[in-house]
């Protein structure tokens, strides 16, 4: 048991010389730990490594797409390639890794907080993580081989009639696991938030990472026990011979897509809210400048989690049974706040000093790549559009767009928090060449897919019909594939040729937040002394007291009033 | 904590509003139900915090002039390392297992949960090993 004490103003450096942390060691201290730093690193890696596993199946599904009639897998490994792709990138690599890795370190850090809310529920959220994604690909071990009815598991092709073995089971019990540990990690986010913030951060003083992450909470805590529920009831369907989705017995097919979807909206802003709110950060920082718009970023953020509960629909146009104009008008709705963002970021960087490091230019590529990818968004909520281009290649660009945008907000994240992580700046050559693969990568990879979709090719298919057009812009986005997986082999290659290399010190890129007030890596209990909280930025106001943040609304600068006892 | 009810409570509001278009438009139950849910799941937590927001004293976080030594003191217990998440995961994972292969996993599946429930309320809030 450790009772902590609120860090004074009084307390300093030399009070608490070296860790005084004396717990386990080794893989027992991985077991038993309960420190938020090091479950997050934990998700980190494991995290990344999925990234890994996920886009080596990318790379196999696009090399056998490189010709009409590719003959690399069969159709069946194809099939379950392309479920487990989806499956492993969504559900154990993005979404992990945006609420449970970075978030995990940084969110207690970024209020002033010793730790999570719920440390022992936070370490039980890793194993289940760890447990589920074991689960989940441990069904490429089995004799029929893994899931292969897709990532989203429509009825009836999920029955036991049309697809039996153990891989389906072990892909519902993986969801099921990470399904769990995703509902205690946003209990755990939120009450942190709501009950562990410094004196004087108030709400509207979080930065918008936290402030991201607490509405993603709120986010996960309406939509995971949806699909949770759903997974239970597709087992029983599976197993115990009950019809809530089948017609046979009087169920309905169509609403394992409503229940999926219901989940599936959200969960795109579950995981698109942390890599905002890493962007923002990243564009503020190395842009010398606060956030412009703060709160009307927050309003923006939270008008997003109101909408994303009555866009589900969208993903089912076609499918003739629900109402077109309402589902339209709010999809097309969730296009204005996202426009805010995209101003309020463009307005952060206006007339700022802005600094290229890569971690910016992951920001930046962040910006463009999510703009392509959220335009397209706007052109699926139309329905007539989105009756020509469902189930097609247009559909797999779109989303590529969007998640890859995601996976260069992810790698903007760890650039800039990976010195206040580890202790040590990741090398900046190899990063920008990772930057300029991932980047221009993705954009070969998804541009051509929007032709093709535009051509008709659709989603799911491992042999094509031979028209050149086809092939030509087929192999065009393997390449591109082929770019992003270099991009990934650059980054792996930095962690091990900057391992312990370049000193990070306590606050390397002159940031403006809490996290960057107390030493890299952090210590237990993560401080051992506060600055006065008067701005969204205590830091940049204590390191740079000149240059004070101005209250909102005002030209006043903040805490004034208190100068002579700060 | 007022920020923190206020932002729930109108979330819940939204969903409210959301969910009665959406029902009488649509007359469709699935969506219907799950909006109403979500309405429930915001004015839930909503309403206890704004029923305790008007009557607890102000928190040091919730002050925008506080000092960091308002916030000195015990502010809360947490515990140490501590093996039980590990053996309750392990726990839920072999009884996921026992879903696929078999009922037989839940005897280590529910022996490990079991063992974790036992050991953690032992526990406490003393915490593990330090």
């Amino acid at each position: 048991m450790t009772d902590v004490l609120a860090p004074t103003p009084t307390q300093h450096h030399d009070d608490h010389h070296g860790d005084e942390h004396h717990g386990p060691t080794g893989i027992v201290k991985w077991l038993t730990t309960t420190d938020h730093k090091i479950i997050g690193l934990s998700y980190t890696v494991t995290s990344v490594l999925m990234l890994v596993i996920g886009g080596f199946f990318a790379e196999i599904i696009r090399l056998q797409l490189s010709s009409p009639n590719g003959s690399l897998v069969s159709l069946a490994q194809y099939n379950e390639l392309f479920t487990m792709h989806g499956s492993v990138m969504i559900y154990l690599f993005v979404g992990p890794f945006a609420f449970g890795a970075l978030a995990n370190i940084i969110v207690p850090i970024q209020i002033g907080a010793p730790d999570m809310a719920f440390p022992r529920l936070n370490a039980l959220s890793y194993w289940l993580y760890l447990t589920g994604s074991i689960t989940m690909l441990s069904g490429f071990f089995t004799s029929g081989g893994a899931a292969n009815f897709g990532w989203v598991g429509y009825a009836p092709l999920s029955n036991s009639l049309n697809t039996p073995g153990a891989g389906a089971d072990l892909w519902i019990g993986g969801l099921l696991l990470t399904g769990f540990s995703a509902i205690f990690t946003g209990v755990n986010l939120t009450a942190t938030i709501f009950y562990l913030r410094a004196p004087g951060m108030t709400m509207f003083r979080m930065p918008i990472f936290t402030w991201n992450l607490l509405v993603t909470g709120i986010l996960i805590l309406l939509a995971f026990p949806v699909l949770t529920a759903g997974l239970i009831m597709l087992y029983c369907d599976r197993h115990f011979g009950t019809h809530i989705f089948s017609n046979t017995g009087g169920g309905v097919p169509v609403l394992w897509q409503h229940i999926f979807w219901f989940w599936g909206h959200p969960e795109v802003y579950i995981l698109a809210l942390p890599m905002f709110g890493m962007v923002t950060e990243v564009i503020a920082v190395f842009s010398k400048k606060p956030v412009f718009g703060y709160k009307g970023m927050i309003f923006a953020t939270l008008t997003i989690a109101a909408l994303s509960l009555g866009v589900w629909a969208h993903h089912m146009f076609t499918t003739g049974v629900v109402l077109l104009p309402f589902f339209s008008i709010m999809s097309l709705l969730i296009a204005v706040p996202t426009g805010i963002k995209m101003f309020n970021w463009i307005g952060t960087m206006w007339r700022g000093q802005i600094w290229f490091s890569t971690a910016m230019l992951m920001s930046l590529g962040f910006l463009f790549t999510f703009l392509i990818g959220g335009l397209t968004g706007i052109y699926l909520a139309s329905p007539p559009l989105d009756f020509f281009t469902h189930d097609t290649y247009f559909v797999v660009a779109h989303f590529h767009s969007v998640v890859m945008a995601l996976v260069l907000g992810a790698m903007a994240g760890l650039f800039y928090w990976g010195p206040k992580i580890t202790g040590y700046i990741l090398d900046e050559r190899l990063g920008k060449a990772q930057f300029w693969f991932l980047f221009l990568g993705s954009q070969v990879f998804t541009f051509p897919q929007y032709l093709l979709g535009l051509y008709g090719m659709s989603r799911r298919m491992a042999v094509y019909p031979e028209q050149p057009q086809w092939q030509h812009l087929n192999e065009l986005s393997t390449l591109g594939a082929l770019m992003i997986g270099v991009s990934t082999i650059l980054f792996v290659i930095n962690i091990g040729y900057s391992w312990k290399k370049y000193p990070a010190g306590d606050n390397p890129w002159d940031a403006q937040t809490l996290e960057w007030f107390t030493t890299s890596p952090p210590p237990h209990h993560n401080f051992y002394r506060l600055p006065q909280i008067r701005s969204e930025r205590p830091t940049w106001d204590y390191n740079h007291p000149e240059h004070r943040s101005l209250e909102h609304g005002t030209d006043h600068v903040v805490g004034a009033e208190t100068e002579a006892h700060a | 904590m007022k920020v923190e009810a206020k932002m729930l409570l109108f979330l819940g509001l939204f969903f409210g509003a959301m969910c009665a278009v959406y029902w009488n438009w649509s007359l469709e139950n699935a969506g219907g139900v799950m909006m109403f849910a979500g309405m429930l799941l915001c004015f839930l937590p909503g309403s206890y915090y704004y029923w305790w927001s008007r009557r607890m004293k102000e928190r040091p976080e919730d002050n925008p002039n506080a000092t960091q030594a308002e916030g000195a003191g015990v502010i809360d217990t947490f515990p140490g390392s501590s093996i039980f998440p590990f053996v309750l995961g392990m726990g839920a994972f072999f009884t996921v297992l026992a879903l696929v292969f078999g009922v037989w996993l839940l005897v280590p599946g529910l022996a490990l949960a079991g063992w974790a429930f036992l050991g953690g309320i032992g526990e406490g809030r003393r915490g593990g090993t330090h």
